[in-house]
């Protein structure tokens, strides 16, 4: 392949001392940048093959699937299982992106189709503004703001409206998967707002223009034109925010209620892979203890990772 | 040939964020008519057609001054509605454009079904197919995506997308201009056979293609009309100067 090339160029009748050294330069050039390309693919190996390594005896001891599947976390008694802070990050993520995904469709559309120019730039600018926010200033928001209302206000009034549903049973505590869910939902909608203002920015305008021209309304050219076309797209930004919302730290850690259990209604506490790294690893004493945080680590890095490839790809595919 | 007025544009001016692009436009579509609308590049060709629909006023910062009558009616008077408007008054663009994720069938039923008009869908949308002369390319795949079809008949999916509403004057802009030269006579073998029904208004760069299939031809230069003549008028004894130099290539 590079013989090809350079053949070509050899025979044009450059000086050759000329040519060697430019080969040299390019040569180094390029070395530089494929370490360079390749240092990232490295540094992920490197966190995957560390995380393992440590959470390798975890995997061995009661194996990878009872580990998985067990709902029981007692440090002290060195029993591990995976299953609480899955199912935390799962619900809590889940929450999140269905209450973000309506507002942000709803800005992007805005954005795109209904706003007048002069007031594009100002939304859009509230959006950037809102991923700016410390997570630590969400989780405090979440803490002084959103639990007491939840606990006041709103989880009272679902339960006295869809109690006989599991999902919106039990005690109104405040601190839980809804709370988690809302602030997280808050914090994602910046993603999924500005990643549908992306897909829609590329709907051609003869698309939009040929609806308009069926004597289509504004909401039927969104949905003739612009929906169908930002499809896969969005289901990206969809993908993509539930990505961000799994890796979530420190907003969730003081929001989630902290129990490392299963709980079926969305008022009740629970704990996620990323608050329980970060709450017991300091402390973390025996080996095993700090491989099965390792291990939920390996689990929430696997997942976030196939999240984004997947976000990539469906945002990637789309035609230009 | 009906010599009744379709469209009378009157005093026209179209503006872009205060800058006018036409200026002052006065002329006649007849009914069953093509006018066939020429002039060099950025002369307001698009501008004018999108103006006939009030598809310009969608574009930030547009606005137009003048009269626009569709069979007598203003239509920017009061209670019009361009929504509706738009209905009666057709256009198909340059690039072929389907609705991505719809059948061919949905394609063409479209306008129908955001217009909620009643009526036997089928029927409607084979008489669509065969006015815009796809009905025998499309009718074993009706259920199939439009992005299986070539450039050209996809040009023709959207012009019997068009014509499935029974618009009253359809709009061309270019239509032909992204097609190879065979699909590009099939387009205009097509304007010839839609005259006998509708009233078309096109714009083309392509003089021969003006000279073929039109009645009378409009010749724009700076956003300013500057003839309007029977196009074999215009195109072998043009009243002004500067149409004489354009039509015959010595525009400079
Ligand atoms: N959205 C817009 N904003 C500002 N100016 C515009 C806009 N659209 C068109 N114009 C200007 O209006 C003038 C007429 O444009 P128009 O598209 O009508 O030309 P045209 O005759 O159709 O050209 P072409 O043959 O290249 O399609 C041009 O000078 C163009 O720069
Ligand atoms: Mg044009």
């Amino acid at each position: 392949m590079s013989m090809a090339h350079t053949a070509p160029l050899a025979m044009s009748g450059a000086p050759p001392r000329r040519a060697g050294s430019v080969r040299t330069g390019d040569r180094l050039w390029r070395l530089f940048l494929l370490a360079a390309g390749c240092g990232v693919f490295l540094l992920t190996a490197l966190i995957l093959i560390v995380l393992a390594r440590l959470a390798l005896p975890v995997l061995h001891q009661p194996g990878t699937w009872a580990f998985l599947t067990s709902s029981d976390w007692d440090p002290v008694a060195e029993s591990f299982g995976a299953l609480p802070f899955v199912w935390g990050t799962l619900v809590t993520s889940a929450v999140a992106v269905v209450l973000a995904f309506p507002v942000g469709l709803g800005v992007a559309l805005f954005i795109t189709e209904v706003a007048p120019t002069w007031l594009r730039r100002p939304v859009t600018f509230a959006i950037e503004l809102l991923s700016a926010v410390p997570s630590v200033v969400y989780g405090l928001w979440g803490l002084f703001i959103v639990v007491p209302w939840l606990r006041e206000t709103v989880e009272p009034a679902l339960g006295a409206a869809l109690g006989f549903l599991p999902l919106f049973s039990g005690p109104p505590l405040g601190l839980g998967y809804l709370a988690a869910g809302l602030v997280l939902a808050v914090m994602v909608l910046p993603t999924l707002a500005s990643v549908s203002i992306e897909v829609m920015r590329t709907v051609p305008a003869g698309l939009r223009e040929s609806a308009y021209a069926l004597g289509a309304t504004q909401w039927e050219v969104v949905r003739l034109a612009v929906l169908p076309h930002s499809r896969s797209g969005l289901v990206g930004a969809l993908v993509l925010g539930t990505g961000r919302a799994l890796g979530e730290t420190m907003a969730v850690a003081m929001l989630i209620g902290n129990a490392p259990s299963v709980g079926t209604s969305l008022f009740a506490p629970g704990y996620s892979l990323a608050s329980v790294i970060a709450n017991e690893f300091a402390e973390a004493g025996s080996d095993a203890h700090v491989g099965a945080l390792a291990a939920l680590g390996l689990v929430l890095f696997l997942v976030t990772i196939a999240f984004n490839a997947a976000a990539r790809l469906l945002i990637g595919r789309r035609q230009p | 040939m009906d010599e009744t007025v379709r469209m009378a544009v009157r005093g026209l001016s179209a503006f872009h964020r205060g800058t006018a692009v036409l200026h002052n436009v006065t002329l006649d579509v007849r009914d069953r008519s093509v006018l066939a609308v020429i002039g060099p590049s950025g002369c307001g060709k698009s501008t004018f057609l999108r103006c006939l629909n009030r598809m310009h006023e969608l574009a930030p910062g547009a606005s137009v001054t003048g009269e626009i009558l569709l069979d007598g009616r203003d239509i920017h008077g009061p209670g019009v509605d361009p929504v509706a408007l738009r209905r009666r008054v057709g256009m198909v663009f340059q690039r072929p454009n389907p609705f991505p994720t719809m059948s061919i069938f949905e394609n063409v039923a479209a306008g129908l079904r955001l217009n909620r008009m009643a009526g036997d869908l089928d029927a409607v949308v084979e008489r669509a197919l065969r006015a815009a002369a796809l009905w025998d390319e499309v009718k074993d795949r009706l259920r199939g995506s439009p992005g299986s079809l070539s450039g050209g008949q996809q040009q023709r999916l959207c012009i019997a997308r068009a014509l499935a509403v029974e618009p009253e004057v359809l709009l061309m802009d270019e239509p032909a201009s992204a097609l190879d030269p065979i699909a590009s006579a099939r387009v205009e073998d097509l304007v010839h056979e839609l005259k006998a029904r509708y009233t078309v208004v096109i714009v083309t760069h392509n003089m021969q293609q003006a000279a073929r299939v039109s009645d009378s031809t409009a010749f724009f230069y700076l956003g300013r009309l500057v003839e309007h003549s029977p196009t074999a008028e215009l195109f072998t004894n043009p009243r002004e100067e500067r149409t004489e130099e354009y039509v015959t290539g010595r525009f400079g």
